[in-house]
């Protein structure tokens, strides 16, 4: 499916808490994001590897995505985070304080390091960079280019306010243009952008307007601090029935067309080519995670043959 | 000993009765006639008022080794069993039987009056410490748990004879005719209380809410009522109805509820006509939520509410979801309120919500329960009476009477409980047959039963977590590990009564 990863919902779940980590399986979020950061004491950054470690080898039937925010590399657990927890096969590594380009190389070589150790592919651990800082807002843009583990862009607005020493409000004014910056630098290299959290989880209403206008900006997901905000989140970014049927229309139009050897065709007037399938597969993708449309799409039928 | 037909062992008898063995939910056939009482007459001079409880208690000619009988709708709010069980005691009367419809924690003050032989049988569950202490053998005092359309099968049938029951009557007038919508000790319906005014030799009617004739609405009449007795309280009003009960803002509760939607969704039965009934619990009022919100999407007029009602139900009255609630017991101030003033929101008994040997209960109109459960097993029995401990803590409720009556009976409960799997090998103890229970729902996954091969295709093809019930099972393990076996001693301290009559299974003491 071109790669196409539905990412709308990360999770966070704190890495010291055994009773959490082990609902991780039943949640419907896309993701999650397991922290050794923040959310653990710094009295148990050891005791909450092991236990990441040990919930991750028992984790068999995988039926999200893992993540586990590791402290900084510049920390003095950055690296034993790395060592405990990749031997037990997280798909990535959120990599906070992401704020220059040289930051990510560095753990670029070393998931490079550690494959070669576990003798996996290289390349199989994923980066989710956390865009900050106003360094690292300033910097995405390389950022994002920094290494081809790099899969989307995650906005982190507590510590960018923190670090502009101003408030963050409900309405998010002041995130504006953090925000636009970080989806530009994204979409210009092919990846994802994940909104920042949002801290009140009691109140579903901000969060849905919230939701609907990082949709609206561009973004392809959120962070979440708590499992009942899936829902919302999911809820906003399905697609709408029209866009569904659309999209459906498009497929069986290029089908059509791949047929008559050709990569592009009209429908209702318009021309339907590579963009337009692209977006129509994404809306149909989404829809389908929905369970709004029971479809199989072929990629070949729509990319055409290689 | 005999084992019955879901393998459990059951006494040849009990209180020196034969016992029938449980064999299926439906073919047991009733054979006996209606009970029946002495007539009275009461002229137009006659007074029913008395001073005191112990005058009634008198006046009722109660004696040793009989039976009196309360309701729970005062729940753990209810001081009338303590008061009439301490005004026995005084009288020197001993060896009495409760037949109430259940017993409450708060009634762990009865005891003493155990220990000191004032009260010897409990024809009822219990809920809290006489259970637990039942259990360990610390309390010597046979218990028989029935459902509540066994209850009133079994004094309609005259299986348990009431000799008095008193009856806690929220609004009353002098000649005994009442309601509960009003008054300091409001509780809304009096469902359970309706057969024993029915059935009882005598019937006294207490009330703190002393009302000039006639009390109005009348839920139970005058004519089934001996004696009024007022009283200065029948109990705490804070524990009698919540003020409120809540959705749970638990997200393994909210994952569960979204699965139970899910099934009752691709069900099909979702549709006009629908009838629906939950209990109280935060994870059955999120399904109610999550059901309201699909039939006002789909603008589906149901059919009635049924059961335990609470404010969700009304609300959903209200907004005109149902034609109407069925309400043999109101759970929260809110349908307390609505009852007393909506006229769809109707007043039933006991016998009518659920007695499986009437003309047809209300239980089998039923399209689907949402239900709790302690525990359940591979083969899908429901324990709802007694802990993984072993200990007696729950009554019965409508459990066994909801589930054999609905289209579908869904279990809804956490994978695990602490450190303890809730899917079993074999349930502690048999509540409710998986004969008559569909789909358990757990955050962790949903199983539906075989005999729904439709069902399990259509959440099969909406990308529902469907598992085979063994599968749930051994992943709950692989988190919990196997927890060793608890050991009971020989001594039957009571029997779980289904429905029916027949003996579902036993509760033996606790090795300790």
């Amino acid at each position: 499916m071109g790669g196409f990863k539905l990412r709308r919902s990360l999770l966070y779940v704190p890495g010291n808490m055994p009773s959490m980590l082990q609902n991780i399986p039943i949640f419907q979020c896309d993701g999650v994001i397991i922290d050794l950061e923040d959310a653990v004491p710094l009295s148990e950054k050891d005791a909450a590897r092991v236990l990441v470690r040990n919930f991750l080898q028992g984790y068999q039937d995988r039926n999200k995505e893992i993540l586990v925010r590791i402290n900084p590399l510049d920390s003095k657990w950055g690296l034993a985070d790395l060592q405990e927890v990749l031997p037990a096969f997280p798909d990535g590594i959120r990599l906070p304080k992401a704020d220059t380009q040289e930051i990510v190389e560095r753990l670029d070589t070393l998931l490079t390091e550690f494959e070669e150790e576990l003798g996996v592919e290289i390349g199989r651990f994923k980066i989710l960079p956390s865009i900050e800082s106003a360094q690292g807002v300033i910097n995405c843009i390389r950022i994002a280019r920094s290494s081809t583990r790099v899969f989307a862009l995650a906005f982190g607005a507590e510590d960018y306010t923190a670090s502009l020493e101003i408030e963050r409000t409900k309405s998010g004014e002041e995130l504006f243009a953090a925000r636009t910056r970080v989806i530009w630098a994204a979409r210009a290299a092919g990846i994802q952008a994940i909104d920042s959290i949002f801290a009140d989880a009691a109140d579903m209403d901000g969060l849905r307007k919230e939701t609907q206008l990082i949709k609206t900006l561009g973004f392809t997901g959120k962070s979440l601090v708590n499992p009942r905000q899936i829902e919302v989140v999911h809820d906003v970014f399905a697609p709408k029935q029209e866009e569904i049927d659309y999209a459906l229309q498009v497929v069986e139009a290029i089908q059509r067309a791949r047929e008559m050897g050709t990569g592009v065709i009209a429908l209702h007037g318009r021309m339907v080519d590579a963009p337009v399938v692209k977006r129509a597969v994404r809306v149909l993708k989404t829809a389908q995670a929905h369970g709004m449309v029971d479809i199989d799409l072929d990629d070949e039928v729509i990319y055409g043959q290689e | 000993m005999v084992k019955n037909s879901l393998g459990r062992w059951i006494p040849e008898s009990f209180l020196g009765k034969p016992l029938i063995p449980y064999n299926d939910p439906f073919s047991l056939q009733p054979d006996s006639r209606h009970a029946s009482r002495a007539l009275r007459r009461v002229n137009p001079q006659d007074d029913k008022l008395l001073p005191t409880l112990r005058e009634a208690i008198q006046a009722c000619d109660l004696r040793d080794g009989m039976t009196i009988a309360t309701h729970h709708h005062l729940r753990n709010g209810d001081a009338l069993l303590e008061l009439v069980v301490k005004e026995i005691d005084a009288l020197g009367l001993r060896d009495i039987r409760i037949a109430s419809s259940s017993v409450h924690p708060v009634h762990a003050s009865l005891i003493p009056y155990i220990h000191k032989g004032v009260i010897t049988v409990l024809e009822c569950g219990v809920n809290g410490p006489i259970g637990q202490q039942i259990s360990t053998g610390e309390l010597q005092c046979p218990v028989v748990v029935r459902t509540h359309g066994g209850r009133a099968r079994a004094i309609i049938s005259g299986q348990v004879q009431v000799d008095a029951a008193f009856i806690a009557a929220p609004t009353c007038d002098c000649y005994g005719n009442m309601n509960g919508y009003f008054g300091p000790s409001a509780c809304g319906s009096l469902g359970y209380a309706h057969t024993d005014a029915l059935y009882a030799k005598k019937v006294v009617a207490v009330t703190d809410n002393l009302v000039p004739y006639p009390a109005a609405p009348i839920a139970i009449p005058q004519t089934l009522i001996d004696y009024v007795v007022p009283v200065q309280t029948l109990g705490n009003p804070q524990k009698i109805v919540s003020t409120t009960t809540r959705i749970t803002t638990d997200p393994v509760g909210l994952q569960i509820a979204r699965n139970a939607s899910l099934v009752i969704e691709a069900s099909g039965l979702l549709d006009h006509g629908f009838a629906f009934q939950t209990g109280s619990g935060g994870i059955s009022l999120a399904v109610a939520d999550q059901v309201k919100r699909l039939m006002r999407q789909r603008q589906i007029k149901g059919s009635f509410g049924c059961g335990g009602i609470t404010g969700y139900f009304v609300d959903m009255l209200e907004e005109g979801l149902f034609e109407a609630l069925m309400d043999v017991q109101c759970f929260d101030i809110r349908a307390v309120e609505s009852i007393g003033r909506n006229r769809n929101h109707l007043e039933i008994s006991a016998d009518m919500y659920a007695n499986p040997f009437n003309a047809g209960a209300v239980v089998n109109r039923l399209d689907c329960v949402i239900l709790g459960a302690t525990e359940v097993d591979i083969n899908y029995n429901v324990n709802v009476n007694t802990e993984s401990t072993g200990y007696l803590l729950h009554n019965t409720g409508g459990h066994s009477d909801t589930a054999a009556g609905a289209k579908l009976a869904i279990i809804v409960a956490p994978s695990m409980r602490g450190r303890l799997p809730i899917i079993r090998n074999e349930v502690t103890t048999v509540t409710t047959p998986g004969d008559t229970v569909d789909v358990i729902v757990t955050e962790r996954g949903i199983a539906v039963h075989d005999r729904h091969p439709e069902l399990q295709k259509e959440l099969a093809r909406r990308q529902a977590p469907l598992k085979d019930i063994h599968q749930l099972h051994k992943e709950i393990l692989a988190t919990t590990g196997k927890p060793r076996p608890l050991e009971f001693t020989d001594n039957v301290v009571g029997l779980i009564e289904y429905r029916d009559g027949s003996i579902i299974d036993v509760v033996r003491q606790i090795k300790e």
